[in-house]
């Protein structure tokens, strides 16, 4: 691999992702991608007794499904990069805990999955056949974690997003007929001193701009290069501020932007505010929706920009800001 | 069909247009400030103590009845009721006592039916 420019890496041999899984909750069943998902629970709590262990069993799951998938057998997976939100990666911890195969937590709030990608394709590129990368979310144990306890019944503010109850899994590999890892490139932390935790998009905007340009700059690409520039979990309110943002900057992106948390409900039908957000946000829009577009070769070059807001629930109320960041990968056939 | 006959109509439009009201001022904050849910909570017992405290709460609360009393504020006006009552009668140690007192029945039904609730029932995922 090779360094270009001051934040990306272009490999040698680009990393294939192999196969991929995904399963993802009630509200997600209802929203327009329902149909590109592995599987989509009937409930919440998938028979478990809290909502922890059900994200846990939906990490668990859907690991074990896109391993199946695969083909490739268990053991010949060497690495395992997993997170999720819930504090001390718990979910992927616990519900992974099972896999037999090295595992390296990882915390990029919703970030995660295109964090694992990045982490995963270098470690391939440096000596590993086959790996897998994985993050998941919970709309219940998040919004009890970050926000406030369901059982309050508050009312969520208009820019609020809804983290999306699902878990995305990846396998990379060495060899394969793509789609590719071309290029990473990994963002700084930005913080521009919002401190609305129900305001995210706003928040992660920025980080998502310092990235998108920095990757332009690093690699020589334009906006056009790709069939899709897609945000992570920037949703409605942050996918206008980085299309302005990118605009100013002399980057015209709304032909070819979209994000995976305006993506996966239906605004108007819905009511989430919004949009979606979370780790199980663009992990699994992209393991469901855009991996099966570059299958049946309907797209062939996507930059997927994952956003993360790297606070916890003791910084929201000590009155810290909201660091921002982004993680970017290329894919390609 | 007596029973019928002795709803004091008036009364109850009063009560739901002025507990309505209050509650309005709190949709209105939710949406349009950036307050938290349990900021907006305290805000309202706070505001209800002072007004209560001045005497001017008391003017709601005979006008609305119910729609004063049950809203928030109404708690903080008991709050702020059951000191001063207490200050007069016990001295100055009835500022701590008071409003505690007051408020004994809600704060306990609050937590015998919270209790209660738990057992019964199951969080859900919220619908929108």
């Amino acid at each position: 691999m090779q360094k270009l420019g001051k934040q990306t890496i272009k490999f040698d041999t680009p990393p294939t992702i192999t196969e991929v899984a995904s399963i993802v909750g009630p509200k997600e069943a209802n929203g327009p991608l329902a149909k590109y998902f592995d599987q989509c629970l009937e409930d919440e709590f998938w028979g478990e007794k809290t909502w922890e262990k059900s994200e846990s069993k939906i990490i668990k799951e859907t690991v074990n499904l896109a391993i199946s998938k695969s083909g490739i057998p268990n053991n010949d997976i060497e690495y395992c990069f997993a997170g999720d939100l819930l504090n001390q990666c718990i979910s992927s911890s616990f519900g992974l805990r099972g896999l037999n195969i090295p595992f390296l937590g990882i915390f990029g709030a919703c970030s995660t999955f295109v964090e694992g990608l990045s982490l995963g394709a270098i470690i391939i590129e440096a000596c590993a056949k086959h790996v897998l990368c994985a993050a998941s979310s919970h709309f219940c144990s998040a919004e009890k974690q970050f926000r406030f306890p369901l059982e309050l019944g508050n009312q969520r503010p208009p820019t609020s997003q809804w983290t999306v109850t699902g878990a995305g899994a990846a396998v990379l590999s060495k060899t394969g007929n793509g789609p590719f890892i071309t290029h990473i490139t990994s963002g700084k932390i930005i913080d521009m001193g919002i401190k609305d935790s129900n305001n995210m998009g706003a928040a992660m905007a920025p980080a998502a701009l310092d990235t998108l340009l920095c990757h332009f700059n690093d690699t020589g690409r334009s906006p056009s290069y790709y069939d899709v520039i897609l945000t992570g979990d920037l949703g409605h309110v942050g996918k206008e501020i980085l299309t302005e943002l990118a605009l100013e900057k002399g980057y015209n992106i709304k032909s070819n932007y979209n994000d995976c948390g305006v993506l996966i409900f239906d605004k108007e039908k819905q009511d989430t505010h919004a949009g979606g957000s979370g780790c199980g946000c663009c992990a699994t829009v992209f393991s469901g929706y855009f991996f099966k577009q570059f299958k049946e070769r309907k797209i062939k070059r996507i930059l997927l920009i994952a956003t993360g807001a790297l606070m916890n629930s003791t910084s929201s109320q000590q009155g810290e800001s909201i660091p921002g960041i982004a993680h970017a990968v290329s894919i390609e056939l | 069909m007596d029973w019928l006959q002795n709803i004091e109509w008036m009364s109850l439009i009063k009560s739901f247009v002025v507990g309505g009201l209050i509650c309005v001022i709190g949709q209105i904050l939710i949406d349009k400030t950036k307050l938290t849910p349990a900021r907006i909570l305290v805000l309202f017992v706070t505001t209800g103590a002072i007004l209560g405290g001045l005497g001017i709460y008391q003017y709601l609360v005979d006008f609305a009845g119910a729609g004063a009393t049950v809203p928030l504020t109404g708690f903080g006006n008991n709050l702020a009721k059951g000191a001063i009552k207490a200050v007069k009668e016990y001295g100055i140690i009835g500022a701590f006592t008071g409003g505690v007192t007051a408020a004994a029945g809600g704060i306990s039904a609050a937590v015998f039916f919270g209790y209660i609730a738990s057992l019964i029932s199951k969080p859900k995922m919220k619908k929108q």
